[in-house]
C-alpha cells in the first residue's frame, strides 16, 4: 500500500465522522417525524463513499448510490443543503424536487441518483467516454450495491467500458442485503468482483469497512485509468447496520451477524487505529468531533428554519429553456 | 434548391451538425463501418472516425445510458436505435434518467435519439411499431416526428441544438420514398410548431408522419366529393401546438385524428381532449380519431394491410363528419 499522509488520513476522518454525525441525527430528525417519506443512511458502510470519494481529483466525476452521503460531503455538499434536502425545504441540495442523498450538483462534480439501482453505471460509462474522446485525463468513480449487480445495466456498462477501455472505475457497495433479499438469493458467486471477469475488467474484493483500504484501492485504479489502462472493478464488502430505510427494523437479518459486524465498525475502529498509530491523540478527536458535532446541529436548526417550496415551484424546470 | 429525400436529409442534418460541432457525436448498433442499417450514417466512419460514430455493443440501455453520461459533460450525443422497437430495452434510461435529470438535480441531458418506426415494410410486430404514446407521457422529454424531407433536416438540427432530451421519430416507410426540394442553406424547424400541410375549409384532419401523406391522398380524393380536407401536421407530438390544433379546428369546425399507432391511449385521444376541453363551443360535429386497431403490428401483407390506416378510412370517416 502506497503511504497515505497523516493529513489525508484526518481528512478522512473528518468526513467520515462527518457522515456518521449527518446520518444518526437523520435517524432522529426521522424518528421524531419530521422527514417525510422514507430515510436512507450508509450506517456501517460510510468508509466506501468517503474513501472513494476523497481518492478522487477535484475534476473528477461521481455517480454516487444512496448509500453515499460520504461523497455527496466530500465533494462540499453542505450539512445544511444536506439536512434542507431531507426537510423537502427549498435550500435543498433538490430545491423540495427530491429527498435523501437522490441529488447531484453537476459544479460540484456529482451527478444525481436515480433510484433504479446502476442506472447510473451506464451513465457513467457516458461520462468516461467524454473524457476519453476530448483527451482529458480525468476519471469517474460510479457505485451502485449488491443488488444493484443483477440488473441488465451493470452489465452492459461493465462491457462497453472494457470494449472501449473507458476511465471509469466500478465500486460496488455489498452490504449483504439489497433491502430484505440475502446474498444468497441475488448470486451464485462468492465474491461480487467475479462478475467483471467477465468483462475482462480487473477487479478486486476490498475490506469496505476499512478506509484505508478502500482509499488505497481507489487511488491506484484511479491512477490506472487516468494513465488509459482502461476500467477497473472494487467490490467493498460492509454490511448494512440499520434497515434498508430507517421504517425498516431489518427483523430478516439474523442478529448474530450484526453483532460480529458490530465489532467491525468502520468508524470506532479508524478511531481507534488513528490513537495507537499516533496519528492524533484522543483529546485532539474529542475536539473535532465536538466541533463536527456544532457544525451538524447548526445545519439542522438552518433547515428547519428553512422555507418550504411552493406547491407551484412543482411546475418549474421540467426544460430547460 | 435540391431535391433530396427524407433519408438524404437525415444524413445532411448530422453530417452537416457534426461539421459544425465538434461535440456533436454518433453512438449506436451498426453506425460506424457498416453506415447503419438503413445507411444514414454511410460514409461517417471514414469522414469522422470510430470515435465520433460509435459502434457499441448490443446493449440499448447501456448505450443510452453512456449517451446521457456524455451529455451531462457538455457532448451532444445522437442515438441511432437501429429500429424505434428496441428503444424499448432503454426506455428506464429515457423516461427515469435523461427526462428528469434537469428537473430532479439541474443536469441538462441534451441527447438526441433517433428512431426509425412505423409500418408498411412487412417488418412484423419487432420491425413496425409506433411508440410515441410509451413516451408522450413523459414530461421532460420532447418528441419530433416528421413528414417531409425540409422538416426532417430541420427538425434534427433543432433537437441537436435543444439542451433537452429529444426523440426524433424517423417514419421509415418514407426514407426512399418521399422527396423534395430544399433550401441549401443551413436552417432549422423549430420544435414545438405544426405546419398546415394543405388549407381547407370543411374539416381538420390533425397527423404525423407517414399519415400525413394519407391524409393528403384522401384529401385529394375528397375534392371530388366538395370537401375541402385541411391537414395539420403536428411535426411535434411533444410538446403538442395546441395553438395551431385550436386555430385550424375554428376554422374548420370539425377534427379527425389520424395516428398510425393503436387507438386506445394513443396521442388522438389526448389532442381529442384538448379540443374538447378548450374549444367545444367551436365544434359542429363529434371529434373522430383514426387509427390502428388494438394489437401487434402483423406480418402478413393482408394482414398489414387492414392494420395500417388507409385514405379510404380516412375518406369513410370524413363523409361521416361532413354530414354534420
Amino acid at each position: 500500500m502506497a503511504e497515505i499522509s497523516k493529513d489525508v488520513m484526518m481528512e478522512l476522518y473528518y468526513w467520515l465522522k462527518l457522515t456518521r454525525t449527518i446520518e444518526d441525527r437523520v435517524t432522529i430528525l426521522y424518528r421524531q417525524g419530521k422527514i417525510q417519506g422514507g430515510a436512507w443512511t450508509s450506517h456501517g458502510m460510510e468508509a466506501i463513499s468517503v474513501g472513494y470519494s476523497l481518492a478522487l481529483e477535484k475534476d473528477d466525476i461521481i455517480c454516487p448510490y444512496f448509500r453515499d452521503m460520504g461523497a455527496f460531503l466530500v465533494r462540499r455538499i453542505t450539512p445544511k443543503r444536506i439536512f434542507s434536502q431531507y426537510l423537502g425545504r427549498k435550500t435543498g441540495v433538490t430545491g423540495g424536487k427530491d429527498g435523501n442523498v437522490h441529488a447531484g450538483d453537476i459544479n460540484l462534480g456529482i451527478i444525481g441518483f436515480p433510484s433504479h439501482l446502476a442506472d447510473n453505471y451506464p451513465v457513467a460509462t457516458g461520462v468516461a467516454l467524454a473524457f476519453k474522446m476530448r483527451g482529458e485525463k480525468r476519471v469517474v468513480a460510479a457505485c451502485t450495491g449488491d443488488g444493484g449487480t443483477s440488473r441488465g445495466d451493470f452489465h452492459e456498462a461493465l462491457n462497453f467500458a472494457s470494449v472501449r477501455k473507458l476511465p471509469v472505475v466500478f465500486f460496488c457497495n455489498n452490504n449483504q442485503y439489497a433491502y430484505s433479499t440475502p446474498l444468497r438469493f441475488q448470486m451464485a458467486i462468492k465474491d461480487v468482483s467475479q462478475r467483471a471477469i467477465a468483462y475482462n475488467i480487473p477487479s478486486e474484493t476490498v475490506d469496505g469497512n476499512d478506509i484505508l483500504a478502500v482509499y488505497s484501492a481507489a487511488k491506484r485504479t484511479y491512477q490506472r485509468a487516468r494513465e488509459g489502462e482502461g476500467p477497473s472493478f472494487i467490490e467493498c464488502k460492509t454490511m448494512r447496520m440499520h434497515g434498508h430505510s430507517e421504517h425498516d427494523a431489518a427483523k430478516y437479518v439474523p442478529k448474530e451477524i450484526l453483532e460480529e459486524w458490530k465489532k467491525k465498525d468502520p468508524v470506532i475502529n479508524y478511531e481507534k487505529y488513528l490513537i495507537e498509530k499516533k496519528v492524533v491523540t484522543s483529546e485532539k478527536l474529542a475536539e473535532i468531533d465536538k466541533k463536527i458535532k456544532s457544525e451538524v446541529e447548526e445545519a439542522v436548526e438552518f433547515s428547519e428554519k428553512s422555507p418550504y417550496p411552493e406547491g407551484k415551484d412543482t411546475l418549474e424546470g421540467v426544460y430547460k429553456i | 434548391m435540391k431535391e433530396i429525400s427524407y433519408i438524404e436529409a437525415i444524413s445532411e442534418a448530422l453530417k452537416e451538425e457534426m461539421e459544425r460541432d465538434k461535440d456533436v457525436f454518433i453512438l449506436g448498433e451498426d453506425v460506424g463501418f457498416y453506415g447503419g442499417a438503413f445507411k444514414v450514417t454511410e460514409g461517417f466512419y471514414e469522414r469522422f472516425g470510430e470515435w465520433r460514430v460509435l459502434d457499441t455493443p448490443l446493449s440499448e440501455s447501456g448505450f443510452t445510458g453512456a449517451a446521457i453520461g456524455s451529455a451531462l459533460m457538455g457532448m451532444r450525443p445522437v442515438v441511432e436505435m437501429q429500429f424505434a422497437d428496441f428503444i424499448s430495452c432503454a426506455f428506464d434510461q429515457i423516461v427515469n434518467v435523461a427526462a428528469k435529470n434537469y428537473y430532479r438535480w439541474g443536469g441538462a441531458t441534451p441527447i438526441v435519439i433517433r428512431a426509425p418506426y412505423g409500418g408498411n415494410i412487412h417488418g412484423g410486430p419487432y420491425h413496425s411499431q409506433c411508440p410515441e404514446a410509451w413516451f408522450f407521457h413523459c414530461p421532460g422529454l420532447k418528441i419530433v416526428a416528421p413528414s417531409m424531407p425540409y422538416d426532417a433536416k430541420g427538425l434534427l438540427k433543432a433537437a441537436i441544438r435543444d439542451d433537452n432530451p429529444v426523440i426524433c421519430l424517423e417514419h421509415k416507410y418514407l426514407y426512399r420514398r418521399i422527396k423534395e426540394n430544399i433550401p441549401e442553406d443551413d436552417f432549422i424547424v423549430p420544435i414545438g410548431k405544426a405546419d398546415i400541410k394543405r388549407e381547407g375549409r370543411d374539416i381538420t384532419i390533425i397527423t404525423y408522419g407517414a399519415m400525413v401523406h394519407t391524409a393528403l391522398e384522401a384529401a385529394k380524393l375528397l375534392e371530388g366529393k366538395e370537401i375541402d380536407i385541411e391537414v395539420l401536421d403536428l411535426r411535434t407530438l411533444l410538446p403538442l401546438d395546441k395553438e395551431a390544433i385550436f386555430s385550424s379546428v375554428k376554422k374548420t369546425n370539425k377534427a379527425m385524428i389520424l395516428h398510425e399507432a393503436t387507438k386506445t391511449g394513443g396521442i388522438g385521444a389526448e389532442i381529442s381532449s384538448l379540443i374538447s376541453e378548450e374549444v367545444f363551443d367551436h365544434l359542429d360535429g363529434p371529434i373522430i380519431r383514426i387509427a390502428a386497431p388494438d394489437t401487434p403490428v402483423p406480418y402478413s401483407p393482408p394482414m398489414e394491410e387492414f392494420f395500417i390506416p388507409n385514405a379510404s378510412d380516412v375518406i369513410k370517416a370524413a363523409e361521416r363528419l361532413a354530414a354534420y
